[in-house]
């Protein structure tokens, strides 16, 4: 018997219900799992809690479909674009329940979950409204020692399913993260009970060349329940080095919220639709991989 | 010693640099075209062991200018986590741009309004709690009016400030260190009494009437007579246009006037 933990995003969102808290993997223009994303846009899922950190397009696209009853994060970026207009809409019409936090307690939270502690003490937020928000109850804690600083009590964040994009895997779940930048998608997968990731390409695990590699390898495979082969599963955000990110259809998306018809036309050519239409709506593989790097 | 032409956009780089000049050897963020100018002037000048980034990943061996250029030299690995483990060491100096400040110096970039149901959202308080308790920080405020200099406190208070009010333990927060406010108007600190605010240098033709007109809490001032925020130098002025080729420092005030208001 083989352990073969391929299947189709369909497959991932099926494993999903409704109320559940999901964690969405990458930073505001990188590495985004948006094809899971889009899936669960078309799907009938409803009431999600949605923990997006470092929020980018996925928060947005969800919004405006009405998936979610509440969002954890520390911010919502497209980066370039400094705001997302689906994200601002939805906020300013009071759509759903925030938790707002700094994005370093926003990993602690990540971390104590990971490591099964019910919090991390932290020293960012002191002195904020972060933690004086109506949606949870923060507590501090006294340092038992000498300096007896009071100090946050960053609650674990604990996640029913983590999505995140990596470039490539083997069937058996053992991934490579091929970016510059492994960003904060190990903790999210480590703090969440399953983790489905969508990926590049399914090769070998001869191909994955883990020898070489393995600084890549951001995670143990006995935390990755199931792979996905979705390429450019990550666009319109990047997924560099294999591309770059899409800010024309960064903008094309922004563009749909300026009315419910815009939304609706975006809705139906770019997100009720499966990932190879997707592709070829948004210019085909070509294109995609011919998109520069961004300058910042 | 003739007088050099300069924009307000030049005089403030210029006051921005100030602010890193006795960091030593620190991570330094500049957000923002002239704030980030500035942190690229100071590693090009008075303070060559700042540790620049490239916006991505990479600590670079020269600052990186704006817009297109070569691929700068990468010296060492700056990954969003290393970020944090620096940042959490007070090894960083960041020079931010809230929407709002108070006289706590309690910034916000996250809502205006309800942060329920706000009237205007906005980014979402980023790592600005954690970088306010962590490591100095400095601010560029381009617009120095009642709007963003408000009255009472910020709206949703994103970086903590020198106000007991929150303090936990009657402390305040250990890591907190405010350096300077450069602003469209003039620059300030945190060195009136109480931590109140404190206008050290005025732009050329400003006054501090005018300052305290469009600021909406009681500023202090360092003296009866205020200096003058020193004006670039030639050779300042030089590394100016090499870090901002393409001159995205024209865009930052309308009409991109003059450093010398007539």
């Amino acid at each position: 018997m083989t352990l073969d933990k391929r299947m189709s995003a369909a497959d991932v969102v099926a494993q999903l219900s409704d109320g559940m808290t999901i964690g969405i993997g990458g930073w505001a223009t990188r590495r985004k799992p948006m094809a899971l994303v889009r899936e669960i846009a078309r799907s009938n899922l409803k009431d999600l809690t949605i923990v997006a950190g470092f929020g980018g397009p996925e928060i947005g696209l969800l919004a405006a479909a009405g998936k979610i009853k509440k969002l954890v994060f520390a911010f919502c970026t497209l980066d370039q674009i400094a705001l997302d207009p689906h994200f601002r809409a939805s906020r300013q019409a009071g759509a759903y329940e925030v938790l707002e936090l700094d994005e370093g307690m926003f990993h602690w939270g990540l971390r104590a979950a990971a490591m099964n502690l019910p919090f991390l003490p932290s020293r960012a937020g002191v002195g904020t409204d972060i933690i004086k928000q109506s949606s949870f109850e923060f507590k501090t804690v006294t340092s038992p020692y000498e300096d007896g600083e009071e100090l946050v009590a960053m609650p674990a964040i604990k996640v029913d399913v983590a999505l995140i994009h990596a470039h490539r895997s083997d069937e058996r779940g053992n991934i490579l993260t091929l970016s510059d930048d492994p960003l904060f998608d190990e903790l999210l997968v480590r703090a969440s009970a399953k983790s489905f990731v969508s990926v590049e390409k399914v090769v070998s695990t001869a191909e994955l060349d883990m020898r070489n590699n393995g600084r890549f390898n951001l995670v143990d495979r006995c935390f990755v329940n199931g792979v996905v082969e979705l390429p450019f599963g990550a666009h319109p955000t990047s997924a560099n080095p294999d591309y770059q990110l899409d800010l024309k259809h960064i903008k094309t998306y922004c563009d749909s919220a300026a009315s419910p018809e815009a939304w609706e036309e975006y809705r139906q050519t770019y997100v009720a639709v499966d990932q190879d239409t997707y592709v070829a709506n948004v210019g085909g593989a070509d294109a995609i991989n011919a998109l520069p790097k961004p300058i910042y | 010693m003739s007088e050099v032409d300069f924009s307000l956009a030049e005089l403030v780089i210029v006051a921005c640099a100030e602010a890193f000049r006795d960091d030593g050897e620190v991570m330094v963020t500049g957000i923002g075209p002239l704030p980030r100018i500035g942190a690229g002037l100071a590693k090009l000048t008075f303070n060559p062991a700042l540790q620049s980034t490239d916006g991505e990943c990479w600590y670079t061996s020269e600052p990186v200018s704006l817009g297109k250029r070569p691929l700068p030299e990468a010296e060492g690995l700056c990954t969003y986590a290393r970020v944090f483990d620096t940042l959490w060491s007070g090894r960083r100096h960041a020079m931010v741009t809230p929407v709002q400040i108070d006289r706590y110096g309690q910034a916000n970039i996250s809502v205006i309004g309800d942060h329920k149901k706000p009237k205007a959202a906005m980014l979402g308080a980023r790592g600005f709690p954690g970088n306010s308790i962590s490591h100095p920080n400095s601010f560029f405020m381009p617009n120095h009016n009642k709007r963003s200099f408000v009255d009472g406190e910020v709206d949703f208070v994103c970086m903590a400030g020198y106000n007991p009010a929150r303090y936990l333990n009657g402390k305040p927060p250990m890591g907190l260190d405010y350096r300077i406010v450069v602003t469209n108007l003039c620059v300030m600190d945190f060195g009136g009494p109480d931590r109140q605010m404190r206008v050290i240098s005025l732009h050329p033709g400003v006054t501090f009437d005018e300052v305290q007109e469009n600021t909406g809490f009681e500023l202090a001032k360092i003296g009866d007579n205020i200096p003058e925020t020193p004006a670039p130098t030639a050779e300042q002025l030089s590394l100016i246009a090499q870090l901002d080729p393409h001159n995205v420092r024209a865009t930052v005030f309308k009409e991109n006037p003059s450093g010398r208001r007539k």
